[in-house]
Order: structure tokens, then sequence, then C-alpha cells
């Protein structure tokens, strides 16, 4: 019976969002944050809340439960409502227009897309300092995450060496700018005018990638001899190599860490350089260059007899993997504006390597879900503080049991699908 | 000048003798086999030639120039294909991709076009596509290209192994046991789609073969290894009377 009624109700929600293209979602969500710009307020209050729920509520339900059905509520009205309203009224317009946009240019589109999405982000992470910080720091797992998928995923390694690679990005790049545009009491005088320095911060985070897989080339040279565990051994070594060697170095701060960096990562930074990361690690693992990778990783032997280059195929990987965690980092720096070595062990690895395994291995979408929902989960149960690290540990053991690849492994990022329009197929009652 | 030829190749895996003066002259356009009971080194003879181990001693000469110590991949790219015993695919990847996949050593939109998907890259994923649907074709897989290989039955795999090895453009092409496992409706299919590439292509193929019916019908010449030892050597019809040959399967009574 009951799974009876749940089954209409999956097909009515089926019917009910089945016409609507991926542009008419991102016009309700937009209407949606619009609304609580609007009405959030004073909405809240008269729900009785203290202020706007940040996170969808989620921190207030758990310190104050009588105020769960007035989250709920809130929830409901300020996201719900319009999310389903508006793509729904929006679905016959939206349609047309994608498949105009997608027949004027496929790129035209793509961007269209991807500003509506950064307008929705830039309106619903303005409302609260807290918001944003949590934005950023989720954009940033979806880099690292998708690059420790190119490896640990794609290639079939297991390489622990990330936050090392992050470590030396985010060093580097930091380096880069306090150095050069900044008085700092550890490198003195700045060198630059500072207002140069937002143009030339690319380059720094650029800089820190590079440096990253030039870490990535040490551990790769004796351990690609082999396979399986020796690179997991070799690169959790790595990992704390470069941590005690930031301990040690008291140029850069030493445990004490570097602080004050210039506050260039904004939101419109780090949004730009994740689509880029996305975009370009996508292209490289649909291209059978890159498929090269899934090749060595399911036969070596015969991806060697089929003239594949295996030993540049897992190098080039790795060291791509290595850059994009550098370049993470080097953002992670300016975000957070202070660096110590201790925020680059072992906890950080287990944190990237949870999200590759909970999102799903081999899958640009596993690694984005995995990045978004972990961090958000993350930072939802903060208020359970301990209790924190017994729920995500058994929902990934939940997975591992019920999925053993992850929630989505193996699926091809496809951004004509995604962005093309839904046909409006009527179904008959 | 043979097209590939093999002179007095030895190898040793740490004491024991695998392969011992083993020679071989390819023409082009010929198809020979290699045949002998189990653990004679038959496998071996083709993963030293192929690049997989290197042999001890000896040379192996393709087109004039020595390719020994060379790696699997670059002696891939010079020109010898191969597919394997126990078939080796890639699990996770579809048909068209294993084909694709093994014009790697072709592409030439390197690592930018990888990264950014240039028009370069598009146009040459498509060309490959292209000819990758071709080769599926022709060994009769056209209908199952987008399918996982994991999924396809016993005999779809072989094909699809073969069309992987095709695609590598060999000039000299080696099947490991291509009929192994296989009904006899499925053994005729192959024997044809043997024959067809051979015709179609004009490859030169050496192949290890336990059956007798693929080997008498197919080949122009036939070695026998035992022990990693070439006894006999001829045609179909010379090897099919040769005593050492039927002492060597069948012992020394069938002889008499």
């Amino acid at each position: 019976m009951t799974s009876k009624t749940n089954n209409i109700w999956r097909t009515r929600l089926k019917r009910f969002t089945a016409p609507i293209p991926l542009l008419g979602w991102l016009l309700g969500a937009l209407g949606a944050v619009i609304l609580e710009h609007v009405a959030g307020d004073p909405f809240s209050e008269l729900l009785g809340l203290p202020k706007i729920p940040v996170l969808f509520g989620a921190l207030v339900m758990l310190k104050k439960p009588l105020l769960i059905p007035s989250v709920f509520f809130y929830v409901l009205v300020i996201y719900g409502m319009p999310l389903a309203l508006v793509s729904r009224w929006c679905a016959k317009p939206a349609n047309w227009a994608s498949a105009h946009m997608l027949h004027f240019s496929k790129p035209f589109s793509v961007l269209i897309h991807l500003a509506l999405l950064y307008a929705v982000l830039h309106a619903w992470s303005d409302l609260s300092a807290y918001r944003l910080l949590t934005l950023k720091f989720t954009l940033i797992a979806v880099m690292l995450t998708l690059s420790l998928n190119v490896i640990n995923g794609y290639m079939g390694e297991f390489s622990c060496s990330h936050p090392g690679f992050m470590a030396l990005g985010a060093y580097v790049a930091s380096t880069f700018s306090l150095s050069l545009f900044v008085n700092d009491r550890l490198f003195g005088e700045a060198l630059l005018p500072a207002g140069l320095g937002p143009f030339l911060f690319p380059v720094g985070l650029i800089l820190g990638g590079l440096v990253a897989a030039l870490g990535a080339l040490l551990v790769a040279i004796p351990s690609f001899r082999t396979r399986g565990d020796y690179l997991a051994i070799i690169s959790l070594a790595f990992m704390f190599i470069v941590k005690s060697l930031f301990e040690n170095l008291e140029i850069v701060g030493g445990p004490r860490g570097m602080g004050s960096q210039p506050n260039w990562a904004n939101l419109p930074t780090v949004f730009v350089w994740t689509v880029l990361c996305v975009w370009i690690i996508n292209n490289f693992v649909q291209s059978t260059m890159g498929k090269a990778l899934n090749a060595v990783r399911d036969d070596e032997t015969a991806a060697d007899a089929m003239t594949v280059n295996t030993r540049k195929t897992k190098m080039v990987g790795f060291l791509f993997a290595a850059f994009w965690a550098g370049v993470a980092g080097g953002l992670f720096a300016h975000v957070l504006r202070y660096i110590n070595p201790g925020t680059f062990g072992i906890q950080r690895l287990a944190e990237m390597l949870a999200m590759v395994y909970f999102g799903g291995l081999n899958s640009v979408y596993g690694s984005i879900m995995g990045a978004v929902s972990l961090s958000l989960l993350s930072e939802a149960l903060r208020p359970l503080e301990i209790l924190k690290w017994i729920i995500i540990p058994l929902l990934l053991i939940l997975v591992m049991i019920f999925r053993p690849t992850g929630l989505i492994a193996f699926r091809e990022f496809n951004v004509g699908n995604l962005i093309k329009p839904k046909k409006t197929t009527r179904i008959e009652d | 000048m043979p097209l590939l030829q093999v002179k007095n190749m030895t190898h040793y895996f740490g004491g024991l003798r695998a392969v011992h003066r083993y020679n071989l002259e390819i023409e082009p356009g010929q198809i020979r086999a290699l045949i002998g009971p189990n653990g004679a080194g038959k496998t071996t003879v083709f993963n030293l030639i192929t690049g997989i181990h290197h042999p001890s001693e000896g040379s192996v000469i393709l087109e004039g120039e020595n390719i020994v110590g060379l790696r699997p991949h670059q002696i891939a790219s010079r020109g010898l294909g191969r597919t394997f015993q126990n078939l080796r695919l890639w699990r996770h990847m579809s048909v068209l991709e294993h084909v694709k996949m093994a014009r790697y050593s072709r592409l030439t939109y390197g690592l930018t076009g990888a990264f950014f998907g240039t028009p370069k890259r598009n146009r040459e994923e498509e060309a490959l596509e292209v000819t990758a649907l071709e080769l599926l074709e022709m060994v009769g897989a056209g209908g199952i290209a987008h399918q996982n290989v994991l999924q396809l039955p016993y005999g779809a795999q072989r094909r699809v192994e073969m069309a992987r090895a095709l695609a590598t453009e060999p000039k000299v092409l080696f099947l490991d046991e291509p009929t192994a496992g296989m009904n006899p409706e499925e053994l005729l299919q192959m024997m044809e789609i043997i024959r067809l590439i051979h015709k179609k292509m004009g490859v030169a193929i050496f192949l290890i073969e336990h059956r007798l019916k693929v080997v008498m019908e197919l080949c122009h010449s036939i070695q026998t290894l035992v022990f990693g030892e070439v006894i006999a050597e001829g045609n179909p019809l010379e090897i099919q009377n040769n005593p050492k040959v039927i002492d060597a399967y069948l012992g020394q009574d069938m002889v008499e």
C-alpha cells in the first residue's frame, strides 16, 4: 500500500519535472534566492527564527529542535515553492530559449548557463559571510575531489599525497602574493605595486600548481615502476614529508604558518577556477588520450600492446591531478587567508578520500556530487561536534556496502545533454 | 628481405630455458602457425617478439631494424599487433572505445587538444570513430559498438579484440589462440574473419592454434614447438605426416 502511493507520488513528481530543462531549474533557483533577499528577514522573524536559516536550516534544527517546524516551513516557502513554481512556469520559454541558444552556439549556451549559476550562487551567498565561506570551500573541495578522482578513479591507483600537493600550491601561491604585493613580516616590503596583485594572482596559482606537479614527479619516479600498494605508501610518506618540511622552514613561518594573504580569492575568482578545472579535467578524461588512463588501470599489458605509452599516460595523469590540487591549495590559502602545516594533514586527506569514494569513482558528476554533499553535510553537522565524525564515516560505510564504487560512478559528464531542452512529451492520464 | 625475422632467439626464466634458438621468417601476406603441446613456450615466443619480455639472446628484426629492447607500445606502433590467449579487454570501456584506444600512437592533437577540446581534437576523434566503426563492421561487431565489453558473449569479445588489434594497423598480426573455447559455429565465423582481414588488409598473420582444422585450412606454413625448440617446420601436409610431430603430440607408440 505504502509503496503504491509512493509510486504514484514518484510518477507525479516525474511528470511535473520532466519538461523542465536545466535553464528552467536555474531560473527557479534564481527566483528562490531573490525571494529570500526580499522576504527572507521578515519571514524568518514571523516564524520566530533568530535569523534566516543559513544552510537550509540544518544548524538551527540541531541547536534548537523546537524550531524544526518553522525551519521546514521556511525552506518550503522560500526555496521549495519558487523553485517548483518558477521552473515549471518557465519550462516552456526555457525550453524554447535552450533550443535556440544551442542552435546558435553551444559555448554560448554553456556560458549563459554558467552565468545564471553564478548569479544564483552569488545572490545566495550574499546574505551571509558564513554562507560565502562555505560556498568557496565547497567549490575548492570540488576541484580537489575531481583531481584526486583522476588518480584514484580514472587511473586506479591509490594516492595519498593530495594534501601535500595542496600544501605546495598553497605555500607557493601565498609566498608569491605576500612577497611581491604585501608588506609582510616574513618577506618585508612589497616589491610590486599592490594594485597589480589581483591581475597577477592567476600566475601565482599556476606557479603553485606547477610546483605541486614537480612534487608529484618526485613521487612518481620511484613508485610508478610498480603498481598498487607502493604508490599508496610512498605518497603517504610524501604527504608527511611536505608537512614537516613546511614545519621546519622558518622562512615561511614554520609551524606557526603564514597569514594575512590578500583577499583576492573572491567568489568570482574561485568560481571561474572551479569551472576551468571541471572543464579541462572533463575534456581530458573524455579524450582517447585520457581514456588511456582507464586502459592502463584495467589492463596495463593490453594497453601497452595497443600502442598506449603507459608510462607517459600514468605520469601525465598524476602530474595533471597534482597541478589542480596545487591550484586548489593556492585558492584555499587566499580564501582562509591563513595557512599552517597542520592544515594539510591526514584529516584533510581523509576528507578528500571520503568525497571521492562517496561521490563515485571515475565520474565527474560523482566528484562534484561527493564534494558538494560532504562539504555541506560536514558544515551542517557542525553543532554535533564530535558526533559528526561518527555520522559521516557511518554514511561512507553504508555507501561502500550498497554501492561499492560510490553514488554516481562510471558516468560520463555530458555537457550537451545537460543543457539541451527537454522534449515535452504529453503523458495521458 | 623478409618482413619479420627472428634470429636465434633464446630466453631463460631464471634457470628455466623457455625458448631455445628460435628462428622465424615471415614474408608479407603470409599466414603462419605455431603449434605445439601445452607449455611448449608458444605464448612466450609471442611475448618475446612483441616486447612484453626481452629475449636473453638473439634478435628480432622488423623491416631491417632490430626491435629487441623496445617497449611493447613502440613495437606495436611499428606494426606488430596482437591478441591475447585469455582475453585482455578493459572492463569499464565500451567496444568503440577499445578500438579507438588502439590508435593512441596515431593521435596528433597532444595534451593541448586533450585539455582544451580544440577543434583539431574534435575532428581527429570523429575521424577515429569512423575508422573504428569500419573495423568493427569488418569483424561483424558493428552493432555492438556502444555496449560495454563485459556484457558481450565470448565470441563477440574475441571479435572486439581482433578489431582492436587491427586498429593498430599491424604489418604482422599475432593471434594467440583466436578460436580457443569457441563452439564449432563460432569457430567457422572466426576463420571467415581471419580470411577476410587477410584478404582485405593484406596483413601477414602469425597464429598460435590447437585446432587442426584451422591450421590446415588457413596456413601456408607451420612450425611445431616442443619444450621451447622448433622440431619441425613446413607446409600443413608435411607437418601432419611428420613422425616427430606425431610423437610430440601423441607419444612414441603411435609412430610405429
